[in-house]
């Protein structure tokens, strides 16, 4: 007896060492993959911050009543109003293309926002203002140090126009509300992601409304009421199937079922969530059922046992218990798809929308596509752009998989 | 079991009844719809925003598809579900023309817009190079003309450019470039290879005798890690092109304006691109841009007319226009001004006579 007990001494060190190991192995692997997880966001967060601030030149504009004398105001020369203003701060500024670059300074959106400060109120016609308007992307970015003085995207002139502001402290950078506001633009300086975030909000309402119904009555019935045949085996190892297709294959069907055999109009949100809802049935189900399968058998043999009708003890006992498994696989499932781009590539949903989505069937970008389609833009300002959309999109997708942490954690019951 | 039948079947009703209301909401679609080149893309883009904020119309909607996917879903037919303009980095092919013929669209309208140019550049940190057709033509190729002389052909074997041109640095060839699905490398493949081909005058003859074999020699790139194809993101090729000097990237003109603190066009030929060398010809890898319009959607679709008529301004595509700030090249005045006139008038195309 004492030499298997030796035998088992001797080896003990050695088996606590391969222990140890074992645990900093694991360790080792998390460890590698935070640094992963820390380096993307350090980057993005890096790149992106910039965005978040956009320069602003001062103005002094004059609301000429004699440019203003349009009876439709909506047309209107207002251009001239922030050239007319710019002329005025630097008077030594003379000959055509000297002025050019003078009124290069400010963006193009400056004209428009005049146009609705007009429209919201005819009384300023014929005033003097101060007004703080959206400085060009090339001035935002040798402003803010994003790119060199000497890139050449800036003529000396303008620089040192640049610099008198600076110095009369009418150029500031100032929080960029415009990015969350507005609509795509090809002016870096006027775009913004609320159109994509409008968009993905449609899309995903489709989706939710579709693939959470559908897919839960597919669980509650393969789950409780079909029978054990090869034909149930068959639409399990269809639905698992399913779900390891890849994405791009739904965006086909979709083109070839909703948009060429229905008529569904391209580009649509209706589309876009019909397409994303199939794409998140097969999660959905799976989740669905194995949170049913955790419903310990006890419960239904309780509830019918004290009379309760099969469908009774579903909604009354099986349903509620299974509930936060369900949503859980639903939220994960859901940012699955507010992530996926390569479906909507096929349904025309990678577009230059500007217009704000109002419906389900309005042309709209979702955020992902957003990313995507500012990553291949060639203007410098739309880098930093695009790192702080997929921040933002980052944002989302935490607080959607960090809901199902919390929903999981307070209402899930362990048996 | 009958429950759930008729449940789905209750479902799957309700998904059409879903979806026939926006059909019918479709039936008038109020704004313009557009496909096409990815090149063309940033331009058409810039025009569409300038149009939905001046005038009382709805923004178009703008999806880069390529060249050749914009003229596939354009030509699908006439109607609402299909788009009314197609954005193009090359003429309409022959193939194109009768697939739209077929489909009912009889009537397309062709309008040029400008010019792109196409730069080989690398990293400000190397030197600039200064190549010649030809010898873009020897790097790239995936066959070439024997070294030792003759009228051979033998599979590539340079491997720094100082072999192909003793003038040039003993750097490794390595040319990030676009794929086989991008206008530019059509582009790109017609205006260098096929012309550096040509300096051999026994492949020039070829062209003549047996054009096949002639496109199979000009045409085939590289496909032994000299030529890498990059995919159709130009802002990617410029973040490599930093990051590894030795490498040179072909693109479009406008993002070498954009990165120019980064980036130096080689010179072509003698020419450094610039935005008056391709303005005026001397740079010689420059291709015209276009878009087509469906003639039959003018007066249906509101705003059609307008947009093409916004497009085809001096304020616009000319050479102080809102184009010319975001790379494109504008045509000469004489030729824009033709082309102005017959966008406004909607003349179409003969699409019997394409080539």
């Amino acid at each position: 007896m004492s030499r298997s007990i030796d035998i088992v001494q001797r080896g003990l060190k050695r088996r606590y060492r391969a222990e140890r190991r074992f645990q900093r192995l694991g360790l080792a692997a998390i460890v590698v993959s935070l640094i992963f997880l820390a380096l993307l966001f350090a980057s993005i967060v890096h790149r992106g911050h910039g965005a978040l601030f956009q320069t602003h030149i001062q103005l002094n504009v004059f609301f000429d009543p004699q440019i203003l004398t349009e009876t439709d105001l909506n047309a209107a020369d207002y251009s001239r109003l922030v050239k007319e203003a710019l002329y005025a701060m630097f008077p030594a500024v003379s000959g055509r293309n000297e002025k050019r670059n003078l009124s290069g300074l400010v963006s193009s959106g400056a004209a428009y926002q005049l146009r609705d400060m007009v429209l919201g109120n005819r009384a300023i016609i014929g005033t003097h203002q101060e007004i703080w308007v959206p400085a060009d992307d090339d001035v935002d970015m040798i402003y803010k140090g994003a790119l060199a003085r000497d890139s050449g995207r800036l003529s000396k002139d303008q620089l040192a126009w640049v610099d008198q502001l600076h110095s009369q402290k009418k150029i500031e950078k100032q929080f960029n509300t415009a990015f969350f506001r507005s609509g795509d633009s090809r002016e870096p300086e006027l775009a913004g992601i609320w159109g994509a975030a409008c968009g993905s909000f449609f899309t995903l309402l489709v989706t939710l409304a579709l693939a959470f119904p559908l897919g839960v009555a597919t669980a509650v019935y393969l789950e409780e009421f079909a029978p054990k045949n090869s034909w149930t085996d068959l639409i399990e190892v269809n639905i698992n199937n399913l779900a390891a297709v890849p994405s791009i294959v739904f965006g086909l069907l979709g083109l070839a079922v909703f948009l060429n055999a229905f008529g569904l109009p391209r580009s649509a949100p209706l589309v876009g969530g019909l397409v994303l809802a199939l794409m998140t049935l097969p999660t959905i189900i799976i989740a669905s059922r194995a949170a049913l399968q955790s419903v310990p058998p006890s419960i239904r043999d309780a509830a019918l046992g004290v009379g309760a009708s099969r469908m009774q003890m579903i909604l009354h006992h099986v349903l509620p218990l299974a509930l936060p498994g369900m949503l859980t696989g639903t939220i994960i499932g859901m940012a699955r798809a507010l992530g996926e781009t390569a479906p909507l590539l096929m349904i025309g949903m990678v577009a230059f929308i500007v217009d704000i989505p109002h419906g389900f069937t309005d042309p709209a970008a979702v955020l992902p596509v957003q990313i995507y389609l500012w990553a291949d833009s060639p203007e410098r300002a739309f880098v930093e752009r695009t790192a702080a959309a997929t921040l933002v999109l980052l944002l989302f997708l935490i607080a959607m998989n960090g809901a199902a942490v919390v929903l999981r954690k307070k209402f899930e019951r362990r048996w | 079991m009958l429950k759930m039948v008729s449940m789905y079947t209750v479902s799957t009703l309700l998904l059409f009844a879903l979806s026939t209301v926006p059909v019918q909401a479709d039936a008038a679609r109020d704004y313009i719809s557009i496909v096409g080149s990815s090149t063309v893309y940033p331009f058409a883009t810039v025009v569409a925003e300038q149009f939905g904020k001046t005038t009382s119309f709805k923004t178009p909607k703008i999806e880069s598809t390529g060249t050749g996917g914009g003229f596939k879903l354009f030509c699908g037919g006439v109607g609402v579900e299909y788009p009314d303009i197609t954005d193009a980095s090359r003429p309409i092919k022959k193939s194109e023309g009768d697939m739209c013929a077929q489909n009912g669209v009889k009537e397309i309208v062709e309008v040029k817009i400008g010019y792109d140019g196409i730069v080989v550049a690398n990293a400000k940190k190397a030197p600039q190079l200064q190549l010649s057709r030809k010898d873009l033509f020897l790097a790239l190729a995936k066959q070439v003309p024997d070294p030792a002389g003759g009228e051979k052909l033998v599979a590539n074997p340079y491997k720094i450019w100082k072999d192909v041109n003793p003038a040039l640095p003993a750097t490794k060839i390595e040319v990030l470039g676009p794929p086989p699905t991008s206008g530019t490398r059509d582009a790109f493949v017609e205006l260098v290879m096929e012309h550096g081909a040509e300096s051999y005058p026994w492949i020039k003859a070829l062209k003549k005798s047996d054009e096949k074999q002639f496109k199979i020699i000009s045409q085939a790139l590289r496909e032994d890690g000299a030529y890498i194809e990059a995919g159709e993101n130009d802002n990617l090729i410029v973040q490599k092109l930093e990051a590894n000097p030795s490498a040179m990237g072909i693109f479009g003109f406008s993002y070498l304006d954009q990165n120019g603190e980064k980036i130096q066009g080689a010179k072509v030929d003698g020419v450094v691109p610039t935005f008056e060398a391709i303005a005026n010809g001397t740079y010689p890898v420059s291709r015209p841009l276009f878009f087509y319009v469906k003639k039959a959607h003018v007066g249906k679709i509101p705003g059609l007319a307008e947009y093409v008529k916004a497009f085809a301004s001096d304020k616009a595509w000319g050479p102080e226009g809102y184009l010319a700030d975001k790379g494109l090249i504008p045509m000469p005045d004489a030729e824009r001004q033709k082309m102005a006139e017959a966008a406004v008038q909607m003349k179409p195309i003969a699409i019997g006579q394409l080539k």
